[in-house]
C-alpha cells in the first residue's frame, strides 16, 4: 500500500479484528462470534445481514460498545474500547453512537422532545439550549407537530422516527440501527430508509442490522454473516458519494 | 444530585401515584407516630412537673409517721409528732442555714361551708401561718392574705380558692362579693378576707377546692389538736439547698424527738422527686420515641421494597438510558434522588400530621411537641431513604446496558 493510497483511503470509524464472543459457562458454551474482523471507514453505509443466531446481533452490541468481545480488539474512531472504563463508555454511548432499535426503545410517559433531549442532558447540556437542538432535529424529521406527544400517541412510524432524532441529535460519528424497519409497515419503512439515505448523504456513517434484502439494497456495501463469521462481504457503490437507492432517485 | 435528577425522580414518583402515596404514606405515619409520641411524653413530663411545682418550690413537706417502717416496732409505741415548738426550731440561721420559711400545717377534714343556704365542703382545710402563701406560691386574686398578727389573735378570717367561692356562689357570680362576707365553717363563723387566685388542677386534685384560715383558727374550730401539727412545709434557699435543708431539718428535729429515727418522719423533696420524675420521663420518652422508630424503619423497608419493584418495572427504561449515555452515576443519582424523594415528601406530610395530631389531647395529656423530635423525625426518614434507596439504585446502576435492554 503506497502513502497515496493510505491518504486516499477514508479514516477508519470502526476497527474490529477477530473479535470472538462465547456465552455461557462449562459444557454449553454458545460460540456467537468466531473471529469476526470488520472494518468501516467514515462515510460508509453498511448492512449487515444474516439470518436469526448467526451472531449479527452479537456484532451490533459490540460495535455499539453495550457488549464487550470475549477476544479481539475494538478500535472505535482509533481508540482500543476495551481499554475504556464504565463512565467513558458511557460518553461514546452518548456522543460517539446513536442507536436505533427495532422496537424504538422510546422512554414511555415522556415527550417526544424529552426523548430527544435525553442524550443532550447527559452530556451535560444546559436546558435551554438542549431543547433548541432537540426542536431542531425533530423538526427536521417532520415531527414539529408531535413533539409534545407521548410514545403511546404516536404511530410506528412517527415513534421511529423520533428513535431517529434522538439518535442524531449528539450529531454521533456513528448511526447504529437493528432492525429499524422490522416493526413498520412499508409506507413508515420507505420513509425511515429514505432518512438513512439522506443522513448517509450528509457524510453520516450507517450501519444497519437487517435480514430484509429490501433494507439491504441502500446500503454501500452489505456484510453476510453465518454462524458467527463474515461469510460474504459486497460493495454495492463507493463510499464516496451518495447512496445507491438515493442516487436512483435523484436520476 | 442536580435539579434533572429531581425532574426524572419527580416524574417517576408520579406516574405510580397510588404506590407512591402508599410507601410515603409508610414514612409519613413513621414520622408523624415518632413526633406525637415523644410530644404525648414531654406533655405527660410536663404535666407531673407541674403537679410536684405545684408544692412550691424548693420545698421540703415534712410529716410523721405515715409509710416509716420505724414505727412498727412493738417496742416502740411512743408517736411522734411535730409541734410548734419543733416548727419555731426550725426557723435558725444557725442550725438550719439552707432553710428560708417555715409554713406548718394543720389539717382539718369535712368541715361543711355554709353561706347563705348554700353549702359545700372544701377539699382542703388548712390552718397555717403568712408564710405558707409564699412557699406554695399563692397569690390572692382579689382581697388580702391573712398575716401572722392574725394567727396570734385567733382571727376569725379565711381565704378562700375560686372553687369554694363558686361552689357558694354560683358559677357565674363574682368571687369578690364574698369577701367581708361571713362563712359559717363547721360551729365558728370566718370573714372571707380574700380569694386566691386559680392555680387550676394538677392532675389529680383541684387545687382551687380549698380554704386557709390562721392556724390558731383552725385548732379552735377543730379541739384537741393541742398544739401539734400534720406538716411542716420548709422553702429552701435554693434548690440546690434543698439537700441541705432537708439534712438541717432532719438533724434538728432528731435531736428535738427522744426515740425518733430518720425513719419515724416522712419528707417529700420536690427537688430530688423531680429529679426522678424527669428521668423517668425521659426513659418513657425515650422508648415512646424508640418504638415510633421503628415504624419509621418499617416505612423504610416499604420503601426499598418499593424501590426495587421500580428499578425491575423499569430495567428497559435503564437499558435506554444507558444506551443513548447516561453513566452509572446518573441512573445511580436518578433512583436515589427518587427515593429519597419518597420518604422527603412522606416527612413532611409526616411532620404536618404529628403537628396537627399533637394539638388534640390524647390519654389526658396534652401533647408538647419538642422541636428537635421535628427536626429528628424528618432527618431520620431522609437517611432511612438514602440507606434503603442505595441498594436498589446501586443495583440500578450496576446493571449491563445489554441485558437490561433484553429484559422484559
Amino acid at each position: 500500500m503506497t502513502t497515496a493510497e493510505l491518504t486516499n483511503r477514508a479514516p477508519l470509524v470502526i476497527d474490529i479484528r477477530d473479535a470472538t464472543k462465547v456465552y455461557g459457562m462449562g459444557d454449553i458454551k454458545v460460540h456467537a462470534l468466531r473471529g469476526v474482523s470488520l472494518q468501516v471507514e467514515r462515510g460508509d453505509y453498511v448492512a449487515i445481514m444474516g439470518a436469526s443466531g448467526s451472531g449479527k446481533s452479537t456484532l451490533m452490541n459490540i460495535i455499539g460498545c453495550l457488549d464487550a468481545p470475549t477476544t479481539g480488539t475494538y478500535l472505535l474512531d482509533g481508540a482500543d474500547v476495551n481499554s475504556l472504563g464504565d463512565s467513558a463508555l458511557a460518553d461514546i454511548r452518548n456522543r460517539g453512537i446513536g442507536f436505533v432499535f427495532q422496537s424504538f426503545n422510546l422512554i414511555p410517559r415522556t415527550s417526544a422532545l424529552a426523548n430527544v433531549e435525553l442524550p443532550l442532558m447527559y452530556a451535560g447540556m444546559k436546558r435551554g439550549e438542549r431543547r433548541g437542538r432537540a426542536l431542531a432535529a425533530l423538526d427536521a424529521l417532520g415531527l414539529r407537530d408531535r413533539v409534545d406527544h407521548h410514545p403511546n400517541e404516536l404511530s410506528g412510524g412517527q415513534q421511529q422516527r423520533v428513535a431517529i432524532a434522538r439518535a442524531i441529535v449528539t450529531s454521533p460519528a456513528i448511526v447504529l440501527a437493528d432492525e429499524p424497519t422490522g416493526a413498520l409497515d412499508s409506507v413508515s419503512s420507505d420513509e425511515v430508509l429514505r432518512i438513512f439515505d439522506q443522513l448517509n448523504g450528509f457524510g453520516r456513517t450507517v450501519i444497519v442490522i437487517t435480514h430484509e434484502p429490501e433494507v439491504a439494497l441502500h446500503a454501500k456495501r452489505v456484510v453476510r454473516l453465518r454462524d458467527g463469521s463474515i461469510w460474504d462481504d459486497t460493495r454495492q457503490a463507493p463510499v464516496f458519494g451518495p447512496p445507491p437507492m438515493a442516487r436512483g432517485r435523484v436520476a | 444530585m442536580n435539579i434533572e435528577a429531581l425532574r426524572i425522580a419527580l416524574g417517576g414518583i408520579v406516574a405510580n401515584k397510588l404506590r407512591s402515596t402508599l410507601t410515603m404514606l409508610g414514612i409519613m405515619i413513621g414520622v408523624a407516630s415518632v413526633i406525637i409520641l415523644v410530644a404525648v411524653g414531654s406533655g405527660s413530663a410536663a404535666a407531673s412537673r407541674k403537679r410536684l411545682e405545684a408544692l412550691g418550690s424548693n420545698t421540703l413537706t415534712i410529716s410523721t409517721g405515715g409509710f416509716g417502717f420505724g414505727n412498727r416496732g412493738g417496742t416502740q409505741s411512743r408517736v411522734i409528732r411535730i409541734e410548734d415548738a419543733d416548727v419555731k426550731a426550725l426557723v435558725s440561721t444557725e442550725n438550719a442555714p439552707s432553710v428560708k420559711l417555715v409554713a406548718p400545717i394543720v389539717t382539718a377534714t369535712a368541715i361543711t361551708a355554709v353561706y347563705k343556704g348554700a353549702s359545700t365542703t372544701p377539699q382542703q382545710f388548712q390552718g397555717t401561718n403568712e408564710a405558707l402563701f409564699t412557699v406554695r406560691d399563692y397569690t390572692v386574686q382579689s382581697g388580702a392574705k391573712f398575716s401572722n398578727e392574725d394567727l396570734d389573735a385567733h382571727a376569725k378570717v379565711a381565704v378562700i380558692g375560686l372553687t369554694v367561692a363558686k361552689n357558694l356562689l354560683g358559677d357565674d357570680a363574682d368571687a369578690s362579693t364574698l369577701i367581708g362576707e361571713q362563712v359559717k365553717f363547721a360551729n365558728a363563723n370566718l370573714t372571707v378576707i380574700g380569694i386566691l387566685k386559680p392555680k387550676g388542677t394538677n392532675g389529680t386534685a383541684d387545687q382551687d377546692n380549698i380554704v386557709l384560715a390562721p392556724l390558731t383558727t383552725v385548732r379552735d374550730l377543730i379541739s384537741g389538736n393541742g398544739t401539734t401539727v400534720n406538716q411542716v412545709i420548709v422553702q429552701a434557699n435554693s434548690r440546690k439547698a434543698t439537700d441541705s435543708a432537708q439534712a438541717e431539718v432532719l438533724s434538728i428535729l432528731l435531736s428535738r424527738k427522744a426515740g425518733a429515727t430518720s425513719n419515724s418522719f416522712l419528707v417529700l423533696n420536690q427537688a430530688s422527686l423531680l429529679q426522678t420524675q424527669d428521668a423517668n420521663n425521659r426513659t418513657f420518652t425515650v422508648l415512646l420515641g424508640a418504638v415510633a422508630a421503628i415504624s419509621l424503619l418499617v416505612g423504610g423497608i416499604g420503601v426499598m421494597n418499593i424501590m426495587l419493584v421500580t428499578v425491575t418495572e423499569r430495567t428497559r427504561e435503564i437499558g435506554i438510558r444507558k444506551a443513548i449515555g447516561a453513566r452509572r452515576s446518573d441512573v445511580l443519582g436518578q433512583f436515589l434522588t427518587e427515593a429519597v424523594l419518597l420518604t422527603m415528601l412522606g416527612g413532611l406530610l409526616g411532620v404536618a400530621a404529628g403537628l396537627i395530631g399533637s394539638r388534640f389531647t390524647i390519654v389526658d395529656v396534652k401533647p408538647v411537641v419538642e422541636p428537635y423530635s421535628v427536626f429528628l423525625a424528618f432527618g431520620v426518614a431522609v437517611v432511612v431513604g438514602l440507606f434503603f434507596g442505595i441498594y436498589p439504585a446501586n443495583r440500578a446502576a450496576q446493571l449491563r446496558p445489554i441485558d437490561a435492554l433484553r429484559y422484559e
